[in-house]
Parts: C-alpha cells; sequence; structure tokens
C-alpha cells in the first residue's frame, strides 16, 4: 500500500491522525516533513508520546523527501504522511514530480489573516493559490478531516460555502 | 466557594460533558474548567490553555488522549511553567477524586492520586 495518505494538518501528529486515520488505514509509520520539527529533538519526541509503538514516527526536512519517499513507498506497511501547512505540501510534491496523486486538507485552523472555508479550514489568499498551485500539477485536493466524514472537492473548499 | 483547581482539556465535547458529569454527581463541577480544541489551531490550543492557567490561577490539566492536541500543548507549556501536573487518560472516577480531595493536599498530589483512582476505576464486565 506504500503511502496511503498525503496530509495537510496545522496539528500535525495528534489524535485525529493516530487514531481516526491510523486505524482504519492500519498505519505502520507517520512521517512529518517539517524543516524546524527535523532539527528539533525535543518536538520530536513530545509528538512521538502519543504514537502506539507499532507505529514508526519519522521526522524529514523538505530536502529530505526524495530519500523518505523512496522508503516508505517501496514499504508493504500503510504510511500516513503529513505537514503542517500547505505551502510545505507544494514543496514536497515538487520534490518528488508525479507521485503525489492526492491531498487531504485535514485541518488548516483559524489564525489572523485567514478567512473561514470549513468547520476545520481556514485559508490565507496565499494559501488558495498554493492549494491551487498543487491542484494544478495534477494533485486531487481534497477536505476531509476524518475518513468517516465527504471528501469535500478543492473548488468546493474554495467557494467556502460549506461552512 | 472554592476556586478552581484545574483545567479538563481535550477533543471534541468530552471536557465540558466530563466537567457536567462532576458537576451532576459531586456538585462540584465549579472546581474545573473545561477547554475544547474545537476548531483550533496548536498555537491557539497553546494560547487558550496559557490563558486559563493564569486566569484560574491552577497548575494543573487533566487531558484525554495521550497523543493528542491538548495534552501536546500542555506538554509544551511545562517547558517553561514550572510546577505544573499534567494527567493524561483522564476518566470521570480520575475527576471526581480529584474534586473530593482535601484542599489542604497539594494540587500535584491530589491529582496522582485521582490518577490511580481512575485507573483501578477502568473494567471490564462480560459474561463469556
Amino acid at each position: 500500500m506504500a503511502i496511503a495518505l498525503y496530509r495537510i494538518d496545522d496539528r500535525l501528529i495528534h489524535g485525529q491522525v493516530v487514531v481516526g486515520w491510523g486505524t482504519p488505514l492500519n498505519a505502520g509509520a507517520i512521517v512529518v516533513v517539517d524543516d524546524a520539527l527535523a532539527e528539533s529533538d525535543w518536538e520530536q519526541d513530545l509528538y512521538r508520546m502519543g504514537v502506539p509503538p507499532h507505529i514508526e514516527v519519522a521526522f524529514v526536512s523538505v530536502s529530505g523527501v526524495p530519500t523518505m519517499h523512496a522508503k516508505y513507498a517501496a514499504d508493504k506497511r500503510p504510511t500516513i504522511v503529513l505537514t503542517g501547512d500547505a505551502a510545505t505540501m507544494l514543496r514536497l510534491a515538487d520534490t518528488i514530480p508525479h507521485a503525489v496523486r492526492e491531498v487531504n486538507v485535514g485541518g488548516i485552523h483559524h489564525r489572523p489573516g485567514r478567512v473561514q472555508k470549513l468547520r476545520y479550514v481556514f485559508l490565507t489568499g496565499d494559501e488558495e493559490h498554493t492549494l491551487r498551485d498543487l491542484a494544478s500539477r495534477g494533485v486531487a485536493v481534497t477536505a476531509q478531516d476524518v475518513p468517516s466524514a465527504r471528501p469535500v472537492p478543492l473548488a468546493d473548499i474554495l467557494a467556502g460555502t460549506q461552512c | 466557594m472554592a476556586g478552581v483547581r484545574a483545567i479538563v482539556a481535550g477533543h471534541g465535547q468530552f471536557p465540558d460533558g466530563l466537567v457536567s458529569a462532576v458537576g451532576q454527581i459531586t456538585g462540584l463541577g465549579h472546581l474545573l474548567v473545561p477547554f475544547s480544541n474545537v476548531g483550533l489551531g496548536r498555537e491557539e490550543i497553546e494560547a487558550g490553555l496559557r490563558a486559563l492557567l493564569v486566569q484560574h490561577d491552577v497548575l494543573v490539566v487533566f487531558t484525554d488522549l495521550p497523543g493528542g492536541s491538548a495534552t501536546l500543548a500542555v506538554r509544551r507549556v511545562m517547558r517553561d511553567v514550572t510546577g505544573m501536573t499534567l494527567v493524561t487518560g483522564t476518566n470521570l472516577a480520575t475527576l471526581i477524586d480529584f474534586v473530593f480531595s482535601d484542599e489542604s493536599m497539594a494540587p500535584a498530589e491530589a491529582a496522582r492520586r485521582a490518577a490511580d483512582k481512575g485507573r483501578t476505576a477502568l473494567a471490564v464486565v462480560s459474561d463469556s
């Protein structure tokens, strides 16, 4: 199954990811792509604390994505790949052209300058452009906080009519 | 009336529900303040918790999931706020024991005893 989910979630590893997605996907690994986290042992330990021991957790910088992708794409265990923002996901996708087919927007929460699009998605103008850029590369971008929810297509996210 | 003694933080309506249940059973729900992570990003959860800790002058936080965003936020707060106690995996039995603890007991000790009580309250009843 290799990489089962590419997800943008500003909370990164948390209950919704580990339990909500990790359980039905039978995830064997969670990879966080984040330049700052890749340099912080303390933050990594913090995130590892909440992950059951049978799930491998890795933290890589964007520059480490090709190596990461080669490893986990060949792994039989389903893997969840997380970024904390849309810009990092775009950089990730550009690092491994055509490898990322679908991106799940799982949670981009309120912050000054962001406009609410869904209950769990708030975007700045730049972030809207970034998600469009992802889509222009052939990536199917949908929002879906948990597996039981209906995936919301990018056009509907940006329309902001489903708040 | 005694003041707030702890924050109860977690997912969805879990914090409100637990505090409501504590109030229903003991009449002491006012000793706890619920804080839900619904709709909040990582920084907002941390900022919200910091604000509540200062507002109510408490150092004990109960959370639901060990790896949940509220728990992670409390762990970040604990990096620069000394004397804090975090109890995660909280259940109703834990909170009931905590609100009944003697006011003269140190909050951290009361939290530890409450966690022990909550742990023993977890049971499986089955006829097979």
